[in-house]
């Protein structure tokens, strides 16, 4: 059997595709049709330029074909809230195999496509597990360990043992007519229907929510049963074909041995392929771009290095997962993190999709199909009742040792979550016909088991768990405190342990971890990471993380980043922007950066971008804006091709300091609000600290520091006279709105018009009808104090010969509430300076040429005094290039 | 083991104030015992006799707890320089579980208890407020096991998780506005929606499982 399994009968004729495949199928009918006039009129030239070679692709074509059938169906069926709200999506899959199925049928009358055990085994299933593995809960796995680890033993035996017992029982009083089965083979089928599957499980809690303990119980028992599955299948199958009279007392000891090699050995093996591909990731600096590789092979190499040795794979390859999480993760680049974890996800439920699919189709074909009513409906009664009967048992027992009781309600699910699924199906269809004869008939009970549970009881167990109001899970983003109070609390419970004089739960736990930490961490750690490793340092890096997104959104919404420089960063909502903003559709930001900014950016940002935001559309724009904005100016652009390079280092560092920077900040202002100390004084320090730093980093780039108009250095003594002032308030309500109209402006002027010869801003019609100019207006609030309106237009005027599109009523807009001195106003000045400085920079990050402005600039200076004001501002953006 | 017959009137006193039974009292005052070295009263030099807890990071805030004469219940402030039995296990019973048949008044009472006994371990001068500097001290040894942070980084840590607590308890802060501390009504705030009386428990058992006392 090959990996192909699937596809191996795919001599199929065309018309059997059927009507799903009906376009496909025409169309290489059609280009065979074109083919052949051409090859019959090259005739025997020997060479043709277009071949149709359906039998060289086919079998990969097919596959191909199959997973985007799939992955269609998957599209189609999340169209509808509605039907994906009530039905499981698994079940949904089912029914389109079985659709799929029966359309082959109809055309072909052969089961072409059957979910064989080596395609799954193989191909399918190690995905779904390395995921479970990768992503587990540990912490709660191993909390709840010895709950699991029961259910998964006992409860697997229990209702493998009760199952294949009763059914030989009832088989005895003769109600299931004449079968030619043992005790043994009642036995062994009871062994592969006793499973619960990790499969099925998944797709069906997923979309459940139930909580995380209860969750954690049910899936883990479902991975961890494994090992009992394999070891009593194997047993029986071996009993079975060695004959029921043959079996003796040693057999069935060496059984019980094999359990525990089969266990312990695919942990093991497990546990050692985590170490190496830990140990591998360690060392993987220079090659980050196949990194994520190494996760994935590793892992697929213990999954098939324990199936060679005949231990427990899904075992193994689960618990590679689990203790290698921590220390690849930590190992790895972010990116490569991303990426492992979209393509496990990928993976994993890609597989489970063509799991639930094949199943469907698997099950349309008559030869197997061989009814017993009373076999199938026992089966479906005993499964069910001896699930519930196991499960009360041992949590009674469990009770009486754990600290967190599992209630009745609980109790009810997790024996309605039973669900049985592929990994019985697969080892049914394993079985040889000719030491099992009725194979077929295990075989059509396990479809119709495997149907009715995730179908049925996929189905109901939504409404079961919302009528039965089991304790839901809750997504809760991560506290800082929480982490905090979290890491005490290990302290404080394993020292009282430790006082106590007990060997308990939280001992194990510290000195594992302090194991770990001294060991472990040490040896698969990269140095770098074993900094940085700490979950709370991790947290709070997140929340900071999330925080200044947060912020830029915010920045953006209120059409300015500039109150991130502002050291009191929640009180500014008062400044009015409905009307500076000449066309609000196209204005904001990140439209204009989207727009334009598109080629620039090369990078792969959206890949890092792995926070969910409000706004997830504008995520990415906002990272970029981020960026852009506060951030140095990077090189040329990179247009390198290169296959082993991904994104250079410099983001990273970039991003850093970004966040360094404003966190900074907040702290800074948050202490001194905590503090009580004068705020004013300590935040102008800052704030003239950082705008000097920001002068002196923006020009520098040119070399050349004009500094020729005297109007310059008026605006030096302008600033310092601006931090001594104690009206800090007004200050700051001013200041976003202008900095923020410049931000704009500067981002459509560079965008837009880097062709246009270096004017001030005689910016010819632009991308959405925003220049600059448009703008200006608004942010002169000195207008209503100065009473000089005018000055503006006419100025502009004189230095360009575009007309201004300012509209009347902009240019009475509401300035901020009239400054009443003229040292106010002046303030302005610095802050317009200092956001053109900013805007600099954020030119600067757009890499567009440079345009020299200083010719105009001297005109402007050589106005007369009266219009001093604005063409000192201007100066004060233009000169900085 | 016999323990019913033989328990003296102060053992069943004792059972009555903390809720343990007479077979951990038995095994905890075997323990105290050996802490304190036969003697009635501990003093804080007992536990340094604890090897496992050497390498606990918040170790001498625990101990501390040992003494706290809030957690005691004798006095609005201030360390007792020695505990008996009584009170140690007064301290040890801050960390029963919560017993499952209990009604929701009780439940939140003990969910309280449990929060008080964590506030005034960060709340050091019991003044009622976990105060910005307590709030690093706490976290700084907390992280001090690890070697690579740095104080900084614990410091900024720690502003981070006080200007959180803040937004949490005060919501939106005006910029003259000033927090204090983290008063226990904020703290049972922070708490909320996480269950404090699944996770602050140890198991007690009845029987001795180690004699670690080297």
């Amino acid at each position: 059997v090959t990996g192909l399994g699937a596809v191996r009968e795919g001599r199929l004729a065309f018309p059997a595709w059927g009507l799903l495949f009906l376009a496909l199928w025409m169309l290489p009918r059609v280009l065979g049709m074109e083919e052949n006039p051409e090859h019959n009129n090259h005739g025997n030239e020997g060479f043709q330029i277009v071949t149709f070679k359906w039998d060289h692709v086919q079998d990969p074509y097919i596959i191909a074909l199959w997973i985007l059938v799939a992955s269609l169906a998957k599209i189609v069926f999340h169209l509808s809230h509605k039907v994906t709200s009530v039905v499981p999506e698994s079940a949904l899959l089912i029914v389109l195999g079985l659709i799929l199925g029966g359309i082959v049928w109809a055309a072909d009358h052969i089961a072409s496509f059957t979910l064989t055990p080596t395609l799954f085994f193989f191909y399918l299933l190690p995905p779904i597990v390395l995921d479970a593995g990768y992503f587990m809960p540990n912490r709660l796995f191993f909390g709840n360990l010895g709950t699991i680890l029961l259910y998964a033993v006992i409860g697997t035996v229990w209702n493998a043992a009760t199952t294949g017992l009763s059914l030989y029982g009832v088989y005895l009083s003769g109600i299931m007519g004449e079968l030619r089965i043992g005790l043994l083979d009642f036995l062994l089928f009871g062994s592969l229907i006793a499973a619960v599957d990790p499969v099925a499980v998944l797709a069906v809690f997923e979309e459940v929510h139930v909580n995380e303990v209860l969750f954690i119980i049910v899936f883990g028992e479902s991975l961890l049963n494994d090992a009992v599955t394999v070891v009593l299948y194997n047993v029986f199958d071996s009993f079975v074909s060695l004959g029921a009279d043959k079996v003796t007392g040693v057999d069935c000891v060496k059984g019980i041995v094999s359990f525990f090699v089969v266990s312990m050995g695919g942990t093991l093996i497990g546990v050692i392929f985590a170490f190496l591909l830990s140990l591998v990731t360690r060392f993987t600096k220079h090659v980050r771009i196949i990194e994520p590789g190494f996760v994935f092979i590793i892992s697929y190499l213990s999954y098939l290095t324990s199936e060679m040795l005949s231990l427990s794979a899904i075992l193994a390859i689960t618990f590679c997962g689990m203790c290698c999480q921590k220390y690849v993760k930590a190992n790895i680049s972010e990116q490569s993190a991303t990426t492992v974890r979209y393509t496990m996800k990928m993976l994993a439920s890609g597989a489970e999709t063509i799991i639930f699919m094949f199943l469907g189709i698997s099950a349309v074909d008559p030869y197997i199909w061989t009814w017993n009513t009373a076999f199938i409906l026992l089966t479906l009664v005993f499964i069910s009742v001896y699930r519930v009967i196991g499960v009360v048992l041992q949590t009674w027992l469990l009770n009486k040792y754990r600290m967190v009781q599992l209630e009745i309600i609980d109790q009810v699910v997790m024996s309605y979550g039973g669900l049985r699924g592929a990994v019985a199906y697969a080892l049914v269809v394993l079985l040889d016909e000719n030491k099992v004869k009725e194979k077929n008939l295990f075989v059509s009970t396990t479809i119709i088991v495997v149907f009715f549970t995730v179908i049925f009881q996929g189905l109901t167990i939504k409404p079961l768990v919302q009528w039965l109001k089991v304790k839901k899970s809750e997504h809760r983003e991560p506290k800082l405190n929480e982490k905090l109070h979290g890491r005490a609390f290990d302290h404080i419970l394993s020292a009282i342990e430790d006082i106590s004089g007990q060997i308990g739960h939280n001992y194990l736990r510290d000195k594992w971890s302090n194991f770990d930490r001294k060991v472990l961490s040490k040896l698969l750690m990269r140095r770098s990471a074993q900094k940085s490793r700490d979950r709370i340092l991790n947290v709070f890096h997140e929340l900071n993380l999330k925080d200044a997104i947060s912020y830029v959104a915010e920045g953006e919404r209120r059409g300015s980043l500039a109150f991130i420089r502002s050291p009191s960063t929640d009180n500014i909502v008062n400044v009015d922007f409905s009307t500076p903003r000449p066309s609000t559709v196209e204005a904001s930001v990140s439209y204009l950066l989207r727009e334009n900014v598109s080629t620039v950016c090369l990078d792969m940002q959206a890949l890092e971008q792995r926070r969910r935001s409000i706004r997830d559309t504008e995520d990415t724009v906002t990272h970029h804006t981020l960026q852009q904005y506060l951030y140095k100016p990077r090189q040329e652009y990179k247009h390198l091709y290169s296959r082993h390079e991904l994104t250079s280092n410099e983001d990273e560092k970039q991003d850093k300091e970004i966040f360094h920077r404003t966190m900074r900040k907040r702290l800074e202002s948050f202490k001194s609000t905590k503090l009580g100390i004068n705020q004013t004084k300590k935040t102008a320090k800052l704030y003239k600290r950082e705008r000097g730093q920001k002068r002196r980093n923006s020009s520098i780039p040119n070399g050349k520091i004009p500094m020729e108009s005297p109007t310059h250095d008026f605006a030096f003594k302008e600033k310092e006279l601006e931090f001594s002032d104690p009206e800090e308030t007004n200050e700051y309500e001013v200041e976003p709105m202008s900095g923020g109209i410049e931000f704009l402006a500067s981002v459509t002027q560079d965008t837009a018009t880097d062709s246009t010869t270096g004017e001030t801003g005689s910016d010819v019609p632009l991308t959405g009808y925003s220049s600059p100019r448009e703008k200006l207006p608004s942010w002169k609030p000195d207008q209503p104090y100065d009473g000089k309106p005018p000055e503006t237009s006419p100025k502009t005027n004189s230095s360009q010969n575009n007309p201004l599109p300012v509209n009347p009523e902009e240019l009475g807009g509401p300035g901020p509430k009239a400054p009443q001195e003229k040292r106010t106003l002046l303030n302005m000045h610095a802050h317009l300076r200092s956001a053109a400085a900013r805007r600099v920079q954020s030119r600067r990050s757009f890499h567009r040429p440079k345009p020299l402005r200083y010719p105009k600039l001297q005109k402007l200076a050589s106005l007369p005094q009266s219009c001093h004001i604005l063409p000192h501002s201007l100066e004060q953006e233009e000169t900085q290039l | 083991m016999g323990s019913s017959q033989s328990m003296s009137e102060e053992v069943r006193e004792l059972v009555g104030k903390t809720g343990f039974s007479s077979d951990q009292i038995e095994q905890l005052h075997r323990r105290f015992k050996q802490l304190s070295g036969n003697q009635p009263t501990i003093r804080k030099e007992n536990f340094n006799n604890i090897p496992d807890l050497e390498l606990n990071p918040i170790r001498s805030k625990i101990i501390r707890a040992f003494f706290d004469n809030r957690n005691l219940r004798k006095a609005p402030s201030g360390l007792a320089d020695e505990i008996n039995f009584e009170d140690f296990l007064t301290i040890m019973s801050y960390f029963r579980p919560i017993e499952t048949n209990v009604g929701e008044e009780q439940l939140e009472h003990c969910r309280k208890e449990k929060l008080r006994f964590l506030f005034h371990m960060y709340d050091s001068d019991s003044d009622g407020r976990i105060t910005l500097e307590e709030y690093r001290n706490v976290v700084e040894e907390l992280l001090s096991g690890n070697p690579h942070i740095e104080k900084e980084s614990a410091r900024s840590i720690a502003d981070g998780a006080m200007m959180e607590a803040a937004s949490v308890c005060v919501g939106q802060m005006q910029p003259d506005q000033v927090y204090e501390g983290i008063t226990f009504d904020d703290f049972l705030k922070i708490w909320q929606g996480i269950d404090i009386e699944t996770k602050m428990h140890v198991r007690f058992l009845n029987m001795e499982t180690i004699a670690l006392c080297h």
